[in-house]
């Protein structure tokens, strides 16, 4: 069967800071386009919710007209609109869901409001092909920090573990900061720390062998607040590559330790680490390390597919189609808090 | 032509679809509901249902005129939004519409009058109006005792949801939300007239509330 014989199916992404719209069928990535507003964001240390709602608006019929030009494909040609229901920023989520609505209802094509969380474990097939079912997938951002039980994209995910307070992401964000290092916190932090010693500074790893899966990053935040300030009420120069790195290896050791032991009690063979924080050296590099000793095969998606995006909303809507879901109703809520078990908003 | 209007920057959501017809305006199918938690929920099935019911295709309508507020803003996103891919889809005009004019234009009035709607945070999006056709200014947001009536009668649900600062004649407050019947009838009329509509771009009137950051919050306190 050729690939023009599967769906086209176009995805739309708004939960956050990006606009995403994507192309796909089956696992071919056709296009993927992304307007950002995270400069608009930068000076104030977080995504403010009004400012990318309204990015998201003045971006969205541009960003598919270019996601279309980019497959070379028209709209008509387009068999299913997949838009992100959830997780996500409400007002942020409406704009996308409305603008799918729209054309689902313009087009005549069905509509399926998918799982922003799910999205990023499916769009690493578009990269790898298809998932190795079942599959233990840690996603890792500015917005999520979990660990999932993947035995079928579009109807059997399991969450296994969750931050109980920040975000990844987030505790970079906040530590960047404290560092005077620029947003978003995760790049910066990175290249500071390969100049840094991860074993100079012994930082807390919260919930480490709790015997769960879940996250904290809250006290490690605070436990490096407390250190930068202890030195410089000492006086002492605060060792920026040090504190970096010994912060970065205490997350992601915790992160990777906990996803492969996942993976061993469920007899699970095969690792996804997708979010934009999967783009980090260390916790790519430590993965590596520890699946290999474990007998894990891992796949990590290029940078680009990690952070926010419509391909891995297509990618999903794709495999809902694929498995002969239900559309969705044209009065789909969105869901800021859609949990992880629901692939399918419904 | 065959004109699809619908308007979320207030409580509530409504849908038309309208056409000229001789000197007039014919509006084959109208819905609206008041619920300004789920815009985004009714919108598009209410979209539906007035083009089905005016027994047209999506492929038949010809122009979009959407309210483009001002009004809540989370709300009127979900029209703009709409508005804008459907326009694209369907390869047809799309205008705006203030919000505001469709209340005044519905009230029908041949007098001066000033129209207000609420801008929530104890304050109103208002304008004055020298009748249902005519708004004279700009659209300002205020706080209700600032606002400058010259005495005139107030209408909207900013007149109803402060009777008490306006005044009596809050009491005829009538129309107090957009109904698209409305919208569409008057940008219809003003379509044929051969007058520009404005952008189907949203009028906020404010700048998003946002913070920038002092520094970082001290977790210990030190020692002097
Ligand atoms: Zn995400």
């Amino acid at each position: 069967m050729s690939n023009t014989d599967l769906p086209l199916i176009l995805g739309i992404e708004s939960s956050c800071d990006e606009t995403g719209v994507g192309l796909v069928r089956g696992c071919e990535l056709l296009s993927d386009e992304v307007a950002s507003s995270v400069d608009q964001h930068a000076r104030f240390g977080g995504v403010v919710p009004e400012v990318a709602s309204r990015a998201h608006l003045e971006a969205m019929t541009p960003t598919v007209q270019r996601a279309l030009d980019r497959a070379g494909v028209k709209l008509s040609d387009v068999d299913a609109i997949a838009v992100t229901a959830g997780p996500g920023l409400a007002g942020a989520l409406l704009v996308g869901v409305s603008a799918a609505k729209a054309y689902a209802l313009a087009l005549g094509k069905p509509l399926y409001g998918v799982n922003h969380l799910v999205g990023h474990v499916a769009v690493d097939q578009l990269e790898h092909g298809p998932l190795p079912k079942p599959t233990v997938a840690l996603l890792v951002s500015g917005g999520h920090t979990s660990l999932l039980l993947v035995r079928d994209l579009a109807t059997d995910v399991r969450l296994l573990g969750d931050t109980v307070d920040d975000a990844a992401g987030e505790a970079y964000d906040k530590v960047a900061r404290l560092l005077d290092l620029p947003y978003p916190g995760g790049p910066p932090i990175d290249r500071a720390a390969r100049e840094g010693d991860p074993g100079s500074i012994r930082f807390p790893r919260g919930k480490w062998g709790d015997g769960t899966y879940d996250f904290s990053f809250s006290g490690l935040k605070t436990a490096v607040a407390r250190w930068v300030e202890d030195a410089e009420r000492d006086g002492r120069p605060v060792p920026v590559p040090d504190v970096a790195a010994a912060f970065q290896e205490a997350v992601v050791d915790v992160l990777t330790r906990k996803a492969v032991d996942a993976c061993r009690e469920h007899g699970v063979e095969h690792m996804v680490i997708s979010g934009g924080v999967a783009a980090n050296s260390r916790l790519r590099a430590l993965a590596e390390e520890r699946c290999a000793a474990a007998g894990i095969e891992l796949r990590v998606p290029r940078p680009r597919l990690c952070t926010d995006n419509g391909a891995m909303i297509a990618a999903l809507g794709a495999e809902v189609v694929a498995a002969g879901l239900p559309p969705s109703r044209l009065d789909l809520a969105t869901d800021t808090s859609l949990p992880v078990n629901r692939p399918l908003a419904g | 032509m065959l004109l699809l209007a619908f308007d979320t920057a207030s409580p509530a959501v409504t849908a038309a679809v309208c056409e000229p017809v001789g000197d007039g305006v014919r509006v084959r199918a109208s819905v609206s509901s008041v619920d300004a938690r789920r815009h985004g929920e009714l919108l598009a099935p209410g979209i539906q249902e007035v083009v089905e019911r005016s027994g047209a295709q999506m492929a038949d309508l010809t122009h979009i005129a959407v309210g483009i507020g001002p009004g809540p803003y989370t709300g009127l996103r979900v029209g703009l939004a709409t508005a804008h891919a459907l326009a694209e889809a369907l390869g047809i005009a799309c205008h705006g519409v203030a919000t505001l004019d469709a209340i005044a234009f519905a009230s029908g009035r041949t007098t001066p009058f000033v129209a207000a709607s609420d801008a929530r945070r104890k304050e109103v999006f208002w304008a004055r109006y020298d009748d249902a056709l005519t708004r004279v200014g700009d659209i300002a947001v205020d706080r209700p005792a600032d606002v400058d009536t010259g005495g005139l009668p107030v209408i909207g649900h900013g007149a109803h949801l402060y009777a008490d600062v306006f005044g009596q004649d809050a009491a005829q407050a009538e129309p107090l939300y957009p109904d698209a019947a409305a919208l569409g009838e008057l940008a219809v009329r003003r379509l044929v007239e051969g007058r520009e509509l404005p952008e189907p771009l949203p009028l906020y009137l404010r700048r998003p509330d946002a913070q920038e950051p002092g520094a970082p919050k001290k977790v210990r306190q030190w020692q002097a």
